[in-house]
């Protein structure tokens, strides 16, 4: 029994070592092309698609996307050998990296296209691919919930970037992102620009988990830690952040711009800041960092300075490096001790000293200490959140607000798990196995050697991505000492406050605690009643629409058809009506009271034995009206008829019961209504259409080649077999077909009864 | 005539539509069929009424001597009249059918496909 698992637990292990492989074929590639890109070349590769639309599937590289690229695949091959450590021994590792992969691919798909359409279908991807990893562990309900709630989030967020995207395209002409870019002027003055930005601006906030979006973010840290560490920190939630960069030429620069993304990205990043304090689980509490991170990195792209575009670009660097690494070590921490909640750790320094170490350099960097790159993206976003022109003061005290909480949350992390009594008190903790901290381990140490030096990274990969999105040459200085200037005493005063709110955390927790009480409730529980609510207006509807009761829904349709009729009535210009009184003669007023009398006792008698009778009379009175208006073949078919008619219900009749039952005797006023509305309008509508003048050269055309073309004496026949013998032939068959379902029916019953 | 005929129809049309809404399956079977003869009819009318003669060709001529009854409307109720008589006799047979099954003709009350109480069980199992 234990081999076929065994087994796979074998081939995991064996995937564990390959895997890591599949992400290092494109980091490869992108290395080969950095030196190139940077120097301001674009790359680009492109198959027809749908060449009638204009729509290619086509890709690009350039000094933006080649950011995003870098850190994708560079931090996808440490994350693909952590999760073969993680999981190893999963009976599901060859499905986790099965979504795994799908992932890279959307993710780098999405960022390298060059089509609007192209970008569109690998951000769905990425979307899906994330739902199956959130609800990998799906024998719990709550990963279920959670899964769908990332999803349905951001797919409504996705058809509005569809939307957004489509009417983008529509506007500049072309679906082709590079030319895009070149026509911003002329988008921006374009009317529609309101409702593009908006439409794009939903996409990219939900994806990037901007207020008031930011909830599910949380939720998501139902995934595995690998997940965590690559998802819904390193890159997936930046994709939102990557379209808001691509499209910032193009966008960008309008006060609507600037003003939405500056306050989002400040409420975002202050109330994260909030949440992240507040939390004693150290996954929840980095995933609302996260947060934290995307809302600043938003409220940067608000504006077109370039000290403030170098500032959100670096911080994106700086952030994938030292989140990722802290996801990792959060991670170690849960699977070597069986927990990650705050309170129940403490002293693992001694036991785990890599770990320590990583989460240290990782924090460090978080916190924005010097040397490491954190400190130089912390200066720089101070310096750009001085330099915004929209609303400097609000920005730069959300930046400081949440780098304080920033600091507090980094402090914890590095040192409240390491330090103190050991806890949880077991003999068992022990340092990781290798694969599990050589991620966490290179990227906090990239952190560090990217900050000692930084002209790698400021001319390497920051500068070209600014000029990219600026469009015109800037050139971008990152340095570890600017000299005392405002920056550097923003940053002291951080690390004071930060110090302080660290030192005391237990009563802040307490406080905040209190301060969030006054809200009535969580983004979270909303969405839950708005789903609720969705589902219940959904059971309404149908019920209301859909009863099931027969006579209901024909009162429906009746009133519409009649309604139609009314419409096209009253719609007609010249609507004359000439009422004569008929010059019939005896024997046709005879006829017409027969089929009157008997459609009305037909219609009132209470037992069905009557109205066959009075359905009976109707029938020869309109035999005979058609007799008298020279249609005798009619006539002859309307008797046969009528007399297979009887035949049949005599042959039924038996069968059913002879009493239409307690309700027939009941005056239905509003079906009589309904039915004498029907009848009026069906008159006046047979009026307004004999006062058109009469021409029917097809009649003309039956009468007068019925002998010479089809040698037949009968001209209605002739129209029957001749003319129109394929019509009649598809009538043969109608009847023939309902002849052999109602034998069926009766048939089974009979058999059935023999039985 | 046509007046008259147009009448008639709108007579047709009404009684037949009261019948159909009865909760009955039998009666509305039987709006049906009044419904069936009230378009018959209006084809008649539209066609425009005429006393004259049949449309047939007597013997030794090419066409018939003018003015004769327009065939086209006879053509077409005649087909309308042979698939208006399928589909009764199909109806007859599936409500035959269906008071065996259900033992009643009483349509509110025939709801296997949207059943009423659905809701109340999903309550009486949660």
């Amino acid at each position: 029994m234990d081999r076929p698992h065994s087994d796979a637990a074998g081939a995991g292990r064996f995937l564990g070592l390959v895997f890591p492989l599949l992400p290092a074929i494109p980091l490869l590639f992108l290395i080969t092309q950095w030196g190139s890109v940077a120097e301001g070349n674009v790359k680009s590769v492109s198959f027809p698609w749908v060449p009638s639309l204009g729509i290619e599937f086509s890709f690009f590289l350039d000094g933006l996307n080649l950011l995003f690229a870098l850190l994708i695949s560079l931090i996808g091959v440490f994350v693909a050998i952590y999760a073969g450590a993680y999981l190893r021994g999963h009976p599901m590792l060859r499905r986790f990296f099965l979504y795994l992969a799908l992932f890279m691919v959307g993710m780098l798909g999405l960022v390298l296209a060059a089509d609007l359409i192209t970008l569109f279908i690998f951000w769905e991807l990425t979307t899906i691919s994330s739902y199956l990893l959130i609800g990998f562990n799906h024998d719990k309900a709550s990963a279920r919930r959670c899964a769908l709630q990332a999803l349905l989030l951001t797919t409504m967020g996705g058809l509005c970037l569809l939307a957004g995207l489509i009417l983008l395209g529509y506007t500049a002409g072309t679906f082709d992102l590079q030319e895009i870019l070149a026509r911003g002027d002329y988008v921006r003055g374009h009317s529609l620009y309101p409702a593009i930005l908006v439409l794009i601006l939903l996409g990219a906030f939900t994806k990037s988990a901007q207020f008031p979006f930011h909830f599910w973010l949380p939720n998501a840290m139902a995934a595995p830690t690998p997940v965590s560490a690559y998802l819904h920190s390193a890159t997936m939630v930046k994709a939102g952040i990557y379209l808001m960069a691509r499209l910032h030429p193009v966008l960008g620069t309008t006060p609507l711009w600037e003003w939405t993304l500056t306050i989002v990205g400040a409420i975002t990043a202050t109330l994260a800041a909030i949440l992240a304090v507040r939390q004693t689980d150290l996954k929840l509490k980095l995933a609302y960092t996260t947060v934290v991170a995307l809302g600043t990195i938003t409220m940067f792209f608000g504006s077109d300075d370039s000290v403030a575009i170098a500032a959100a670009i670096t911080f994106i660097l700086v952030h994938s490096f030292y989140k990722a690494s802290l996801f990792m070590v959060v991670g170690i921490i849960d699977h070597q001790t069986g927990t990650r909640e705050l309170d129940r750790l403490g002293g693992l320094g001694k036991l785990m000293p890599v770990t320590w170490f990583c989460a240290g350099a990782a924090a460090i960097s978080m916190a924005g200490f010097p040397p490491f790159l954190g400190f130089i993206g912390k200066e720089l976003k101070y310096e750009g959140a001085l330099a915004i022109a929209t609303e400097p003061t609000l920005v730069a005290g959300a930046a400081i607000f949440a780098n304080i909480l920033m600091v507090t949350v980094a402090g914890t992390l590095a040192l409240k798990p390491f330090i103190g009594r050991q806890r949880p008190k077991s003999d068992d903790i022990r340092e990781a196995h290798w694969s599990l901290w050589i991620g966490p381990l290179v990227l906090s140490t990239l952190g560090l050697t990217f900050g000692l030096f930084t002209p790698l990274i400021a001319e390497g990969l920051v500068q070209p991505a600014v000029v990219t999105l600026l469009g015109e040459p800037k050139i971008v200085k990152l340095k570890l000492w600017h000299g005392v200037n405002v920056p550097l005493i923003m940053s002291i005063l951080t690390f004071g406050l930060g110090v302080c709110a660290y030192l005391y955390q237990r009563p802040l927790r307490a406080f905040l605690a209190f301060l969030l009480s006054f809200f009535p409730t969580t983004a979270d529980r909303i969405w839950d009643a708005l789903l609720e609510g969705l589902k219940r207006l959904a059971d309404v509807q149908t019920r209301w629409l859909q009863h099931g009761i027969l006579r209901r829904y024909l009162r429906v349709i009746f009133l519409a058809a009649t309604a139609a009729l009314l419409l096209a009535l009253i719609r007609q210009d010249n609507l004359s009506l000439s009422v004569a009184i008929p010059a019939l003669n005896v024997k046709e007023w005879t006829a017409m009271l027969l089929v009157a009398a008997g459609a009305v006792m037909a219609s009132s008698v209470s037992a069905p034995l009557a109205a066959v009778c009075a359905l009976g009379a109707l029938g020869v009175g309109v035999a005979l009206l058609y007799l008298f208006f020279g249609a005798p073949d009619v006539a002859i078919t309307q008797l046969l008829v009528e007399t297979l008619f009887l035949v049949l219900i005599a042959a039924t009749l038996h069968r059913l019961p002879l009493s239409y039952g307690r309700h027939a005797t009941r005056f239905r006023r509003l079906d009589a209504l309904i039915a004498i509305a029907a009848g009026v309008v069906v008159t006046i509508t047979i009026l307004a259409v004999i006062e058109q003048p009469f021409s029917s050269p097809s009649s003309d055309y039956f009468v007068a080649n019925s002998m010479p073309e089809a040698f037949g004496r009968n001209i209605v026949n002739v129209i029957l077999v001749d003319f129109r013998a394929l019509d009649t032939f598809g009538e043969v068959v109608v009847v023939f077909t309902a002849a052999l379902s109602a034998a069926t029916l009766v048939g089974y019953t009979l058999r059935g009864r023999r039985r | 005539m046509e007046t008259a005929l147009a009448i008639l129809v709108g007579i047709l049309v009404a009684t037949g539509v009261y019948l159909m809404l009865a909760r009955n399956l039998l009666r509305y079977l039987f709006g049906l069929v009044l419904l069936s003869n009230a378009a018959n009819l209006a084809i008649l009318a539209a066609g425009r009424l005429t006393r004259a003669t049949p449309p047939l060709v007597p013997p030794g001529m090419m066409e018939p001597p003018l003015p004769v009854a327009n065939p086209l409307p006879q053509a077409l109720i005649l087909t309308a009249i042979v698939i208006g008589f399928g589909l009764l006799a199909f109806a007859l047979a599936l409500l035959t059918r269906s008071y065996q099954q259900f033992q009643t003709l009483d349509s509110d009350q025939i709801r296997e496909a949207e059943p009423v109480k659905e809701k109340k069980m999903e309550e009486a199992q949660g």
